[in-house]
């Protein structure tokens, strides 16, 4: 199935779960990792039971917190 | 007011757009902006709203500038090593524009502050250095509602969205709360590249200049990430949630308040 992840469409077989697509996707501290999927964010307890389907939108937001010093 | 003719010549590249004209020269000149930290965000930001004429810009920092800072944080130069940030920035800022009223606060944002110090303001730019007080400036904003703009960078990477009240998310909408201490690296530990924080800290002015000028559209409802190594901008869509703890349907921060340790996190 196609998903778009980070804006760009991947190739994954059906039935992946987010968990899963955070490990193949090397995803930096993938427990602080914020994940909007299509419209929501998504809970990250809820990561181990999302499976996701074909045309599904993700993208990773990562924690920045630098700025000043 | 009407501009005099040397500020109609000190703001005619503002006045020639037909986004801005006359009355967006006023509006800038009415408006006042509280920039919270003179860092690599704050340094472009801050000269950049005092060049287009912004008529009070607050400036708070409570270190000094070292040696490391000056790589990116372009309001401060060499002899101002050792200075406090806020006043080191203020003489620049001043040094651009003497018309623009420059209010140094020589002091770090807490739950104890930060509410007065907001209030005084119309918009806020975070250009701070660490995710407690991006926290703590998010409730600050939501809870006096105040439009703000969070921005956050780096290695090669930056990233920045736009609060406005009853307009889309918060920064806690997404993020939630902060790490703990040290999960995420930090500037000082990971390092950070000086332009990519001017590509940053300028993009913030701008959503400060359209916010009072009207112009455009601002980065409401989407975060605006930035990669220097390909050179890639991406908008992507933030929606709101409704659970949020502060902007929520019922929210269960109802005063800013500290993160344990958020404070001695800040390095000089
Ligand atoms: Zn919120």
């Amino acid at each position: 199935m196609k998903i778009i992840v980070g804006g760009k469409f991947k190739d994954y077989p059906e039935g992946l779960r987010l968990s899963a697509l955070i490990k193949q996707e090397n995803v930096e501290t993938p427990e602080y990792v914020t994940v909007a999927l299509n419209d929501d964010f998504a809970e990250a307890r809820t990561f181990d039971e999302i499976v996701l389907k074909e045309g599904d939108n993700v993208e990773f937001l990562y924690f920045m917190g630098g700025g000043g010093e | 007011m009407s501009f005099s003719k040397e500020q109609l010549e000190r703001y005619s590249r503002h006045i020639i757009l037909k986004e801005i004209g006359v009355k967006g020269q006023k509006r800038l000149s009415e408006a006042k902006v509280l920039i919270i930290g003179a860092g690599g965000l704050g340094a472009p930001a801050a000269l950049y709203l005092a060049a287009a004429g912004v008529g009070r810009i607050g400036i708070a920092d409570a270190d000094r500038v070292d040696l490391s800072n000056l790589q990116r944080q372009i309001i401060h130069s060499t002899n101002d090593l050792g200075k406090e940030k806020a006043l080191s920035a203020a003489e620049s800022m001043r040094a651009i524009n003497p018309e623009t009223r420059v209010e140094a606060q020589v002091c770090f944002v807490s739950a104890d502050n930060i509410g007065a110090l907001v209030a005084d303001y119309d918009v806020i730019l975070d250009g701070t250095d660490n995710c407690p007080a991006k926290f703590l400036i998010n409730d600050a904003c939501v809870l006096a509602k105040k439009p703000f703009s969070h921005a956050g960078i780096i290695r090669f990477r930056g990233q920045l969205m736009t609060y406005v009240p009853g307009q889309g998310p918060c920064y806690r909408c997404a993020f939630r709360e902060p790490p703990p201490p040290d999960a995420v690296p930090t500037c000082s530990q990971a390092g950070v590249i000086g332009a990519m924080a001017g590509v940053i800290g300028s993009l913030q002015a701008l959503e400060a200049i359209k916010y009072f000028t009207g112009a455009g559209t601002l980065l409401t409802g989407a975060l605006l990430t930035y990669d220097a190594l390909t050179q890639e901008f991406r908008k992507i869509r933030l929606p709101r949630r409704e659970s949020c703890e502060v902007c929520g349907t019922h929210p269960t921060i109802t005063a800013p308040f500290d993160y344990a340790g958020a404070v001695c996190e800040i390095a000089p």
